[in-house]
């Protein structure tokens, strides 16, 4: 039993590793400050996490990858409407997803202006930063889809 | 203590002794495993014939095909000749009495086959049932047949459980459960009568959030189900449960079914580690409440999240004895787990005696994902999913990430 118990330590402090090492954050682009990424860091621990996962490559065939998509380094409205209206069944780099993501209009601006930015310079991206100002116009003019 | 404990069995399980390296899976000890098919694409439920073909479903067609039929013409174990029909995805695939059954998300199909195992019409299948819900959550229609004459297929829930808002932080679950109309349960219909759909068939089981790997036990004559339990209680219920509760909680439950059954989803779940039927959060439960009434309990109660796509009861004897009429259960493996280490990817063993389980479950097959790192992250080489017997009592086993097939057989 002893045996069992060292080695699910092990197993577990080779992920306490990993995780450090995938969670690492590269240098963000230009003009994006360290402390927006590190706040929206703390907000992708709470909310984000659980589904697209530590190292922001999601789940096949459930929650979509993070990284180096066009979702998420292209056009910022949109990108901030995914998070407050939430999304299922798109397709993301020709492969479909079935997960569903829940809307979150309960975060701030500023939340959600930090946690876009740290997933934009996040995950091998390099995007500009997204400000509440930002979220707080497309928030003003969003409509979400009709449940 | 208990939850020590059973933390630590689990640990036990999940490292098991006396497993070999047998290629990339390890094995038990005189176990041996080869691969028949590779590349594939998204292989999800396998049949093998008494001649040792090789129907499988592909959950997104590969160049077109949704089914493919692998055959081994010249004896060397490798499939050498590899066909394909069905233009449609999809998870289910069953065989019997001279007719091979498939399913999409929505419909399910029955193809004639001649003595040969070649499909007759591939182009022109019976459609027995059609109209399935498919809300792109919970959506593959996974089957099973009887032997009187009965097909069962699994709608699976088109939510986490069944709140006002889908998947979302506090809210409440809906009253009564709305979805349970149409979906969350097992549904029966006949397996050779045409266009039949939900106001022909008949709710055969009910309170099944979602149920992928199934089958018939032919000694207790009854429907064996595998459920995916509940995502999300540390998430949407902080104040109840913390991330490491959340990632054991709730068991992944193998019931058996009657006609009638209701296994609770979406007002319960089943507690592994108190041993009981816990409220869910979203109808009052705090992590201590049970239910008012009791639903049906699980036979066998595995760790959380560990995603069971494939069932199968073992009826051969080229395996040692202990296998004999035990039940082996694919796990393609968690992502709810996290924050915590991600498990399953594996094939576990769970020995009955009388139709009832007589031991506790083992890891049978394991490194589907290719070593510790990889169970932990969730970035797995390959993911366990359909199980099958072939007619030399050899176990098939399919991955749906990269289209493997393994043959694991038995060196007497």
């Amino acid at each position: 039993m002893r045996r069992f118990s060292i080695l699910f330590a092990l197993g577990g402090s080779l992920f306490v590793l990993a995780t450090g090492l995938m969670s690492q954050t590269s240098k963000p682009a230009q003009g994006v400050s360290a402390a927006q990424v590190t706040r929206g860091k703390q907000v992708y621990l709470e909310q984000c996490l659980a589904c697209h996962q530590v190292d922001g490559l999601g789940v096949q065939g459930m929650n979509p990858p993070l990284a180096k998509t066009k979702q998420v380094l292209g056009d910022k409205a949109a990108l901030i409407k995914i998070v407050l209206n939430g999304m299922q069944g798109v397709d993301i780099g020709g492969d479909d997803y079935h997960g569903v993501m829940a809307p979150h209009p309960d975060l701030t601006d500023r939340q959600i202006a930090d946690v876009l930015t740290y997933v934009r310079n996040s995950f091998g991206n390099k995007a500009s930063a997204v400000t509440a100002a930002q979220v707080k116009t497309v928030r003003a003019t969003n409509k979400p889809a009709a449940q | 203590m208990r939850s020590t404990i059973k933390t630590l069995s689990f640990a036990a399980a999940f490292c098991l002794a006396g497993l070999v390296s047998f290629g990339q899976l390890k094995l038990p000890s005189g176990f041996k495993a080869e691969t028949v098919g590779a590349d594939l694409g998204r292989a999800r439920h396998l049949v093998v014939t008494p001649t040792g073909v090789i129907f499988v479903k592909l959950n997104r067609p590969k160049d077109g095909k949704g089914i493919l039929r692998l055959e081994d013409t010249n004896g060397d174990g490798k499939a050498d000749k590899i066909t394909g029909f069905a233009n449609y995805g999809g998870t289910g695939m069953a065989i019997k009495d001279g007719y091979l059954y498939a399913s999409s998300d929505m419909d399910v199909y029955r193809y004639k086959l001649d003595n040969n195992f070649n499909v007759v019409n591939p182009d022109q299948p019976e459609k027995i049932v059609s109209g399935l819900l498919n809300r792109h959550q919970h959506e593959s229609k996974s089957i099973a047949l009887d032997n009187s004459g009965n097909i069962y297929v699994n709608i699976g829930a088109y939510a986490n459980s069944c709140q006002i808002q889908d998947r979302t932080k506090g809210s409440p679950g809906r009253m009564p459960c709305p979805i349970l109309d149409s979906a969350g349960g097992i549904w029966q219909f006949r397996a050779d009568k045409a266009d039949q759909t939900y106001g022909t068939g008949t709710r055969y089981a009910t309170g099944l959030r979602n149920v992928v790997g199934l089958d018939w036990n032919t000694q207790t004559n009854s429907l064996f189900v595998m459920m995916h339990g509940r995502d999300q209680l540390s998430n949407n219920w902080p104040e109840y449960w913390n991330d490491k509760q959340s990632a054991e909680l709730p068991a992944e439950c193998m019931y058996e079914l009657h006609k009638g059954s209701n296994c609770g989803w979406p007002y319960i779940f089943y507690d592994q580690i108190q041993h009981k039927q816990m409220l869910a959060p979203e109808y009052g439960g705090d992590g201590k409440k049970g239910p008012e009434k009791e639903f049906q309990d699980p036979v066998v109660a595995f760790p959380g999240h560990l995603a069971p796509d494939g069932l199968l009861f073992y009826t051969g004897s080229q395996f040692p004895e202990k296998y004999k009429n035990g039940a082996f259960v694919a796990f393609h493996g968690s992502w709810n787990r996290a924050p915590e280490p991600q498990a399953g990817f594996f094939v576990v063993f769970v020995p009955f005696k009388d139709g009832k389980p007589s031991g506790n479950w083992e890891v049978f097959a394991d490194n589907f994902s290719g070593g510790a790192d990889k169970t932990a992250s969730g970035r797995a080489d390959y993911r366990p999913c359909g199980l099958a017997q072939g007619p030399d009592g050899s176990l098939y086993v399919t991955d749906d990430t990269k289209g493997m097939i393994w043959k694991i057989s038995y060196n007497k």
